[in-house]
């Protein structure tokens, strides 16, 4: 396979496993997509274009992505809900000493358990992977999101 | 005020709210001319985000479309975003920067105190049409709002008889603002919560130290809050103003927490990564917890070294929206940054103990149909209001109650 299609490949297996890690409700596996050390934010696009810090929430190591999923299961009050990811337009912008920085489209539709489905978030995935390892990991994922406005609550992640 | 509304309240008084005060829209437009109109001072905006002379953001004063400006000389002015001409929005962006606003439908120009400075073709064109000759621009200014800054802070009020902020306060809530607004400040971040339930519950939530510890079981589960903790609730002169706060480290132990049956008491509970509370007591008083509310629709909180301001603007009678605006200081090096963008996991639309307030508001708002004869009860620390040295307690929700009947007349 040329390199740059298996790139390609590994990158968007890696984005398929990691939103089916979410959407089948196995949270427990999200953060093994991630390197021990990492940096994951979610962050609206007005606060990213404008290089402010603060979004929804951010974590700089895979421990505390383990403690989310600590705090979803055992401590956090949230309506049951589910979230269906579509993911697309997947580039590969860079790729040097086995480190890609890709970027790719997702929309988040939000289940609620008693049927309202609605459009959630729709944004930009800013990816840079690790290709080194045995598995692909997210060394930084930032969840741009569109739009400024979220409704009710973020719970899960994106 | 006389009661134009058909609303009796109950004969318990403060410790009795209707659960039509809800739902009813007559009501919803009645506090928008008698409460957000009224003699009530509302956040604007922060002085750091109009940091040059002629910036300008849109805001809102309860639904009502404001611009908040900072003039050439320096000086803060705010005035209805809504053209004289016919009612067009003049910011319809976040804001912008210049000597005038215009407004994009005929192009009518104000300058940043609202003043109608220009109205295009007022003499015609060819000496045809235009405005009759006795059209007084002077006239047609935007309605003003009174602005006043206290520690950064830009507030503005409608109402000429509002007495000034720091009296409308009291020294103590003064006092409390001051001290998180102590030295400059920046903007870290803003997001926008939009929940799904009247505005005046949501401003409950915040006044309701009592479900703290039990709704929000992160905080609990590490023992960063629970009621056993040194705290109190302080409330104004008015009632309608109100700081809870508590210290860490100060928990006793408590008969009542290890017999009651909490959801929130997981004691076996640990962080993979600590480092989110790995907070520094930066005001110096042990201080770890300080929610402070300004009647009618605005909060200033510290939780650790977590600092926003958040602005509570109705968005119909079953909708609000939240702007959380997050700060930092002007001073604070990278550390510090980094500390609060970890704390900031703790508030906001995701936030480990504020994400449930943006459920439990919903779950009221949804139950209300079928309540419309019933009231709900704030009973919690007695039937008065004044400040008390425990967070058991509901005193600062029925001071809330205690000023907004006086301004609605029922």
């Amino acid at each position: 396979m040329p390199a740059d299609i298996a790139t390609q490949f590994a990158v968007e297996r890696l984005l398929a496993r990691y939103v089916a890690s979410i959407d089948e409700d196995r949270l427990e596996e999200w953060p093994n997509h991630f390197a021990e050390t990492c940096r994951y934010q979610i962050i609206s696009a007005e606060n990213y274009e404008q290089g402010l810090p603060i979004g929804v929430f951010f974590a700089d190591s895979r421990g505390m992505l383990r403690d989310r999923v600590s705090a979803l299961r055992q401590a956090n009050v949230y309506e049951p809900q589910r979230y269906r990811h579509l993911v697309s337009s997947t580039l590969i912008l860079d790729e040097a000493d086995g480190l890609v920085t890709a970027q790719s489209n997702y929309m988040v539709v939000r289940i609620m358990h008693d049927g309202a489905t609605a459009l959630f978030s729709t944004g930009r995935y800013l990816d840079r992977i690790s290709l080194g390892g045995r598995e692909p990991l997210f060394v930084e994922k930032l969840v741009v999101f569109d739009s400024r406005r979220i409704d009710t609550l973020l719970a899960m992640p994106l | 005020m006389r009661n134009t509304l058909d609303l009796a309240w109950p004969r318990e008084g403060l410790t009795r709210v209707p659960y039509p005060l809800y739902s009813r829209a007559d009501v919803y437009d009645e506090e928008r001319r008698r409460i957000f109109l009224g003699p009530v001072w509302s956040f604007l905006c922060l002085e750091a985000e109009l940091a040059n002379p002629g910036d300008y953001r849109a805001s809102f004063v309860g639904d009502v479309p404001v611009v908040v400006a900072r003039d050439l000389d320096g000086s803060l002015h705010a005035f209805e975003n809504r053209c004289a001409h016919r009612g067009a929005l003049l910011c319809f962006k976040r804001g912008g920067h210049g000597r005038e606003i215009s407004c994009v439908y005929h192009n009518w120009t104000y300058d940043l105190r609202g003043n109608l400075t220009g109205v295009t073709f007022q003499r015609g064109i060819n000496r045809k049409g235009g405005m009759p000759p006795d059209f007084d621009r002077a006239a047609h200014a935007l309605r003003r709002l009174r602005v006043e800054s206290l520690a950064g802070i830009v507030f503005g009020t409608f109402d000429e008889a509002t007495p000034p902020v720091e009296a409308y306060l009291g020294p103590e809530i003064t006092q409390r603002i001051r001290r998180v607004m102590r030295k400059p400040v920046k903007v870290l971040g803003y997001n926008s919560q939009i929940l799904p339930n009247n505005w005046k519950i949501y401003v409950e939530n915040n006044k309701d130290s009592y479900h703290a510890s039990l709704l929000h079981a992160f905080f609990t589960t590490f023992r960063v809050n629970r009621l056993s903790q040194e705290g109190g609730i302080i409330v104004d002169d008015s009632g309608g103003h109100h700081v809870s706060y508590s210290k860490r480290a100060t928990d006793k132990p408590s008969a009542e927490y290890d017999s009651a049956d909490l959801r929130a008491k997981r004691e076996d509970y640990r962080l993979a990564d600590p480092s989110i509370l790995a907070g520094t007591d930066e005001f110096g008083d042990g201080i770890t917890l300080q929610i402070l509310t300004v009647f009618p629709a605005f909060v200033v909180q510290q939780i650790q070294n977590s600092l926003a301001v958040r602005q509570i603007v109705p968005r119909g009678v079953g909708e609000t929206e939240l702007l959380w605006t997050y700060l930092g200081y002007a001073d604070d090096d990278a550390a510090m940054l980094t500390i609060r963008q970890k704390q900031s996991n703790l508030v906001g639309p995701g936030g480990y103990i504020s994400m449930e307030d943006g459920a439990v508001g919903g779950f009221i708002q949804r139950a209300l149909p079928g309540a419309e004869d019933d009231a709900s009860i704030v009973q919690m620390g007695g039937n008065g209001v004044g400040s008390q040295d425990t967070r058991a307690t509901e005193t600062a929700v029925r001071g809330f109650w205690q000023v907004y009947r006086r301004h609605m007349g029922i």
